[in-house]
């Protein structure tokens, strides 16, 4: 069996590597193989995109955050502390094997569905420079969601709170009454504009970490600065992350004298880096994407009308495609970093997006309820829990049954999102926040029409599920008898 | 020079350490980074030795303490060890610790000193490397062994 793992722990310079050992030294009693990935301060070299597709499970023992947790989302994951892989690491190993074999659902169901997942999971990892530049963008991405959920939500309140007029409210450091509701929806406002105001820096800041580590922190994110300050919004930022990580990345492999060895990655790299990339934002390409931004908006803000519906229809066939894989990724992406540049159609991408993604968890979780003999018991269960993956917005919920059954599920969901993308868009429905699901239909612009949307695209996809389903169920039985899973295995041969 | 900036010398190995509790045995084994030049602020380096013994005890199953921490009072990544013979308790399930390794490492070290405090956590999880420690006799002898066996 082939098994990955991660060890981390807080200071990262022991447990990490005792822990990598233990298990190293433990799987290769047990006859399996293991690739550990030391996220610890003596560099770590990140898993290949073949170790990553052909790994039966992940082991992450970790006292802190794994960096780049989506990598692994594909597999059988086993979690302990970083102290229990070095004192019980037999165990740990037993328990990933053991995971593993439980994974597939049983039978030749199974391993359709296993075979599914890894070609998902060669997809993802792509070729080369590709898929290196996706995972830093991506990595950008994840850390400003909390912000922009932060910040888009007190925003939403603000206005819930106060009106529309309360983005013209003067500064709460000026005046505050603490028995003026007025006073309280521009607190929230404010700060939550602050929050955002944070948006573009920390999306460059994380993209060069994730490029180059520590070091490249301040470059990127003083980067991002620059280009807010020259109005070049989040194009800006990716490309002063992007270029603050390269350079910081090529900076790194300088052999520094001896002296000065010890102060590079606090001293001088972050110094370098910040006057280079801080210089060329301002006085190079700065200007250049600045207007590449203004076009962008000002395209966005000119979309109505059909041309809207249309983009909603093509983000929804997007957000269902591969639900939490690349395509969705990047149309999620896509409205995300829609929301810092104010526009209302921006607004209106977001709540379409999200509408979307949410239709196909609850698509399947409404054919599985309503036609309970189509699906395994595995299936059922799995459409219990998809209720509320799909109203929280984790689009992933629907992965079971697609994998199981790719060729009948996925285009099923992608016309039920296309739907709810659409009918979204339409109805206008606006949301400021890039996730929350159900919770946030509140703080929607239009949530009647959101719910609409919703529902809407959620009947159409189970419709097509069951009807799709029960086309192949008979046909099949006609045929032959075999045991309940069969059918969908041989259906996708 | 080698000899003075390798990973662990003869006078950081201390084959009777202090057992009375793991604030001796670390003072003790500290003093002798600090005598070595290694550690320039000793108040500091004990406080964030102590900080991260906070965060969470660093004894291991198998009678190992491995107090470490990176520190601004470091000079050069340093290993002091300490065998004790009662043992003292650095907070693992299983009772105390007989085989103390303290690693200090200095804030933003380099990578490839990194490595060399990398392999040795590795090596702290083998068998034999911990046996021929609590059978060793000689400070210089565990010094050079310690030195071979993580390749500094």
């Amino acid at each position: 069996m082939k098994l990955l793992a991660v060890t981390a722990c807080p200071t990262g310079i022991a447990h990490t590597y005792m822990a990598a050992e233990a298990l190293e030294v433990a799987a290769e009693e047990a006859g399996h193989e293991i690739v550990v990935e030391t996220q610890g301060s003596a560099g770590s070299t990140p898993f290949t995109p073949e170790q990553l597709a052909e790994a039966d499970a992940i082991i992450l023992a970790a006292d802190v955050e794994v960096r780049d947790k989506d990598r692994f989302v594909h597999l059988p994951t086993v979690t302990a502390g970083v102290k229990k892989a070095i004192g019980g690491a037999p165990g740990l190993i037993e328990q990933a094997v053991a995971a593993a074999e439980a994974a597939p659902k049983g039978g030749a169901a199974g391993s359709a569905a296993a075979a599914a997942e890894t070609q998902l999971a060669v997809k993802q990892s792509g070729p080369g420079v590709g898929s290196k530049v996706r995972g830093w963008l991506m990595t950008g991405v994840s850390y400003v969601i909390p912000f922009v959920a932060a910040g888009g939500l007190l925003i939403a309140l603000g206005f819930a709170l106060g009106g529309y007029q309360i983005s013209d409210a003067p500064s709460v450091t000026q005046s505050f009454s603490w028995t003026s509701h007025t006073s309280w929806a521009a607190l929230l406002f404010q700060l939550g504009s602050l929050a955002f105001g944070l948006l573009v820096p920390v999306l460059s800041g994380f993209i060069a970490y994730a490029i180059a580590d520590r070091p490249a922190l301040v470059p990127g994110f003083v980067g991002g600065l620059v280009a807010v300050e020259v109005h070049a919004g989040f194009i800006g930022g990716l490309a002063s992350g992007l270029l603050a990580g390269g350079l910081v990345f090529w900076m790194k492999k300088w052999k520094a004298p001896r002296a000065i060895a010890g102060i590079m990655p606090v001293l001088v790299l972050p110094l370098v880096g910040t006057a280079i990339i801080g210089g060329i934002m301002f006085v190079v390409i700065g200007q250049p994407l600045a207007a590449v931004t203004t076009g962008l908006t000002t395209w966005l803000n000119g979309l109505s009308g059909s041309n809207a519906i249309l983009l909603g229809a093509l983000l929804g066939l997007m957000m269902a495609f591969d639900m939490g894989g690349p395509v969705n990724k990047a149309a999620y992406a896509f409205a995300v970093a829609g929301l810092s540049t104010n526009s209302q159609t921006a607004l209106l991408i977001m709540a379409s997006v999200m509408a979307a993604g949410m239709t196909p968890p609850l698509a399947m979780a409404l054919a599985t309820t309503v036609r309970k003999k189509l699906f395994t018991e595995a299936e059922r269960e799995n459409g219990r829990a998809a209720w509320l993956l799909g109203a929280s917005f984790i689009t992933e919920g629907a992965i079971p049954f697609a994998a199981a059954d790719p060729l009948r599920v996925i285009p099923s969901l992608m016309a039920g999102s296309a739907v709810t993308g659409a009918l979204s868009m339409a109805f206008g429905s606006t949301l400021r926040a890039p996730h929350g699901g159900i919770f946030v239909v509140p703080l929607i612009g239009n949530p009647f029409g959101y719910l609409v949307a919703i529902v809407a695209g959620t009947l159409v996809s189970a419709a097509i599920v069951i009807v799709l389903k029960s086309v192949g169920q008979k046909k099949k039985a006609a045929a032959t008898t075999e045991s309940p899973s069969a059918p969908r295995a041989a259906a996708h041969a | 020079m080698t000899e003075q900036s390798a990973l662990i010398t003869a006078d950081l190995v201390d084959l009777d350490l202090p057992s009375a509790n793991r604030r001796a045995a670390v003072g003790a084994l500290a003093e002798r980074l600090q005598k070595a030049g290694r550690v320039t602020d000793l108040t500091q380096f004990l406080a964030d030795i102590e900080a991260r013994e906070q965060q969470m005890p660093t004894g291991l199953e198998g009678g190992i303490g491995i107090p470490h921490c990176r520190s601004a009072a470091v000079t050069v990544p340093s290993l002091a060890f300490g065998r004790s013979t009662a043992g003292v308790d650095f907070g693992a399930e299983d009772g105390p610790a007989r085989l103390v390794f303290m690693i200090a490492a200095p804030e933003g070290g380099d990578t490839d000193h990194m490595t060399v405090l990398a392999a040795l956590a590795r090596r702290l999880v083998r068998k034999a490397f911990k046996d021929e420690l609590l059978g060793a006799t000689d400070p210089g002898h565990v010094a050079e062994y310690i030195r071979k066996e993580v390749g500094a």
